[in-house]
């Protein structure tokens, strides 16, 4: 054997009893953010069984199937309300009564994603959604959106906390758990996102950022210079890739592999971040010097709040300027705020 | 008098499917397959950008997403009519095969293997099953062992995907035009330094476990049986003409070999989803507008056939088509055949490697077409990958997908004709209709990916 790894074997009873329950659930999703998590190096998944966390029901890894499943579900509901935590992964969609998605059979009834959230949603200790999709919709709610597919935050009349990225990068999913389960509720900003993980942008800890500065642009992929000219939505994107990078050992991520950045932790992912080659829209009003990070800022928020990017640059200046601070300050802006995303995926069904 | 068990959801199978089985006299004597939810990349893809493609349609699945990067690199690079460097093409052969090396291991251990070992009483490895394993105490030890390093010489595969493409799963070194990171030496020895650890793994571990698993349920040559009708597209290009591929596109009908005919493939609605119970339709002229009360329907999956008959895909298609394994088709036979696939994989991986030129060109630029239609084809782990193509005024106007799991785990077409996994569930014995474990053991050795089968 090359590498002498993971030996040690699970027994039984090894878990302290401060382990919470852990219920992650899969619902309109390609399973890609689970199996980011498994990418976690350290503390890695076999930790999460061992040490940190009762693993009732993993949906993409776990023995139990079929009625043995579901009752997994029912039990945590009568016996252990106000104890587990709540991992969903993927939309809810709401097409057909929630038809397009069924996590499983009850009574011999389909048990439809929409119906399980809500359930479990409400007796949830902590509800963590995971990914972009559960998190604001993400690929699976863009347009044209063909299964009415909502975040999880709009089917829930709780806080829920949002860990996006397409897949999540496993140290965000990872160090929110040990967060909820060691230090309890993380530090979140305006979309309930850990500001650990999501609290600056990644124009701002790109170490191509001299690059930007000095105006050396890549003019196709593959290019060791700033990717902003072939669609680098690294100013525009809230997240520490650059400094964190992905997987395991932490190796690289999408600007050190010569690309640029999709955007793919933001609220307006994919839609408002395509085409994914061409550059951000170019603010130039007059009286409004904007630079490139300004303009990340700027248009995250607008998009958000319904608002087109043209008039990033008046909000700067203008009488909305006050309006937009108070937005993002305080408990009720961020409720205003969730509910503006809620319903402008509403619209969308 | 015949008894029906709903097995929904079936874990372990990127996302989770439905499998309805009726029984008599302690045999399956039918079965239903359910795709149990649909997202509609087919229509998310209409009006964007064609390069955004490569990377959306990855979002399709989490555990094979480099197959449809793939996929759809080729459909763009099809329409454009532009080819890759020589690199760029070694380096896509590198992050889909690291993927395949990802996938296959996550496949035989975290998803297939619980369904022959017990793991300790520790959740998610309990609840489970309580009947029906065979392995010795020590060798169920050893196995589960295996499972815990399996874990980490998994990621380690996906650190090599990372490694060329930024991140994994939905990497971003899959384009039209080739792939992006540079063969610096640094990087490669990164590379061939991981890589050896994960071959070594394969070579010293995972064939020894899966001749465990053979001798201690040799009935399972026997069960999941069916006719050998596989499909495979061709994997992995030989060079950047992709004249011919390391692992050969072909047909076999009952046996026979023929030669791979792509007109002759269509998607049948009738049980599906979907509005429209038409004829059968060529993937370049494919609907889907989603229908979930449509009368009769009971899968999110299309039913696909060729010159119509079921076909089946996977490693132990492109094993027989390339003349390496043609002993059966049976649960044990694809299992067997994943694992040596992915020892083939770890093998040509070293040789691309060496194959790469420090200095040279990874990426062609191109111009995206105006008008124009592409195919994207290739193996992926499951079985056979197309993406269909079509471009108008610089947008795409249409997009058919047809995976491998569409193939395998389809539902009954419009002749009545059952899905292969429909088909090989007929017959297993289920000894306790209250653990019915056998069930999936069969569905699982097709490596049903629930997430890529509805898409």
């Amino acid at each position: 054997m090359p590498i002498r790894i993971g030996t040690e074997p699970l027994r039984p009873g090894k878990l302290s009893r401060s382990a919470p329950p852990l219920i992650w659930l899969g619902t309109n999703t390609c399973g890609g953010d689970a199996v980011s998590f498994l990418n976690s190096l350290d503390p890695g998944y076999l930790d999460l069984l061992r040490d940190l966390a009762d693993c009732r029901y993993l949906y993409l890894t776990m023995t139990a199937e079929g009625d043995m499943a579901t009752r997994i579900l029912d039990e945590m509901l009568t016996t252990l309300p106000g104890k587990y935590i709540l991992v969903v992964e993927g939309t809810i969609p709401t097409r057909s009564n929630g038809l397009y998605s069924v996590v499983g059979m009850r009574n011999g009834e389909p048990l439809t994603a929409l119906q399980a959230v809500r359930e479990l949603g409400t007796k949830a200790r902590y509800v963590v959604a995971v990914g972009t999709c559960a998190a604001f919709g993400g690929p699976f709610a863009a347009m044209p959106n063909p299964s009415g597919s909502l975040p999880v935050q709009a089917v829930l009349d709780r806080q829920v906390i949002n860990v996006p990225g397409c897949p999540v990068n496993p140290d965000w999913m990872m160090g929110t758990l040990v967060h909820l389960i060691r230090f309890g509720e993380p530090e979140l900003d305006s979309f309930n996102r850990p500001k650990l993980f999501y609290g600056e942008t990644i124009h701002n800890l790109c170490q191509r950022r001299h690059y930007f500065d000095n105006s050396l642009f890549a003019k196709q992929p593959g290019e060791p210079w700033c990717m902003y000219q072939i669609g680098c939505k690294g100013p525009d994107t809230f997240a520490d890739c650059p400094y964190r990078q992905w997987n395991g050992e932490h190796l690289s991520w999408p600007v050190k592999a010569n690309t640029p950045c999709i955007g793919c932790v933001n609220p307006e992912f994919p839609d408002g971040n395509a085409p994914f080659f061409e550059h951000l829209p170019d603010v130039r009003l007059p009286g409004v010097r904007v630079t490139a990070d300004r303009v990340g800022a700027l248009t995250a928020a607008a998009t958000v709040l319904g608002i087109g990017v043209h008039l990033a640059g008046s909000i700067l200046t203008g009488r909305l300027a006050h309006a937009f601070k108070q937005t993002f300050s305080g408990s009720g802006a961020r409720t205003r705020l969730l509910q503006n995303l809620i319903q402008r995926f509403s619209k969308k069904r | 008098m015949p008894s029906k068990i709903t097995l929904g959801p079936i874990t372990r199978a990127q996302n989770s499917c439905s499998v309805e089985v009726t029984i008599a006299n302690g045999k399956v004597i039918d079965a239903r397959c359910s795709g149990i939810f649909f997202r509609g990349f087919e229509l998310i893809l209409r009006d964007r950008d064609p390069r955004d493609a490569s990377y959306l349609s990855q979002r399709i699945c989490g555990i094979c997403s480099a197959a449809h990067g793939t996929a759809a690199s080729f459909a763009l690079e099809d329409a454009a009519g532009i080819r890759p460097p020589r690199n760029g093409n070694l380096l896509r052969n590198l992050i889909l095969g690291a993927d395949f090396l990802q996938d296959h291991l996550r496949h035989f251990y975290l998803y297939g293997l619980p369904d022959y070992v017990q793991g300790p009483a520790l959740g998610p490895f309990v609840p489970g099953y309580t009947k029906g394993f065979r392995l010795s105490k020590k060798n169920n030890e050893l196995l589960m062992q295996h499972y815990m390093q399996a874990l980490e010489v998994s990621r380690l595969a996906h650190e090599l995907v990372t490694l060329l493409g930024g991140k994994a799963p939905y990497n971003h070194g899959l384009l039209a035009g080739g792939s992006t990171v540079p063969p610096a030496p640094d990087i490669l020895a990164d590379f061939q330094s991981k890589l050896h650890k994960v071959r070594d793994f394969i070579k010293n571990v995972m064939i020894a476990d899966i001749n465990t698993l053979a001798e201690a349920y040799p009935d399972y040559y026997h069960i999941g049986t069916r006719t050998p009708n596989f499909l495979e597209y061709g994997l992995f290009p030989h060079d950047q003409y992709d004249r011919d591929r390391h692992f050969p596109a072909g047909v076999v009908i009952e046996g026979r070999m023929q030669k791979l005919e792509t007109s002759l493939i269509t998607e049948h609605l009738h049980n599906s989803w979907y509005a429209g119970n038409d004829q059968p339709q060529h993937p370049t002229q494919g609907k889907t507008e989603p229908d979930r009360e449509k009368p009769g329907a009971y899968s999110w999956i299309k039913a696909p056939r060729y010159a119509g008959k079921v076909m089946e895909g996977g490693p132990l298609g492109r094993l027989w088509i390339r003349g390496d394994y043609r002993s059966g088709v049976s649960v044990m036979d694809r299992n067997m055949a994943r694992v040596l696939e992915t020892e083939i994989i770890a093998d040509l991986m070293e040789g691309w490697l060496t194959e790469l030129e420090p200095g040279a060109p990874v990426f062609n630029s191109f111009d995206v077409p105006r008008e124009a239609e592409g195919v994207g084809l290739t193996g992926a782990m499951r079985g056979p990958l197309g993406h269909w193509l079509r471009i108008e005024k610089g947008r795409i106007t249409h997009y058919q997908i047809i995976t491998p799991t569409a193939w395998n785990f389809s539902p009954r077409d419009a002749s009545g004709q059952l899905g292969p996994v429909e088909e090989a569930l007929i017959g297993t014995p289920i000894e306790d209709e209250k653990g019915p474990v056998e069930i999936g053991r069969v569905v699982r050795s097709f490596d049903v990916c629930s997430a890529c089968a509805t898409h």
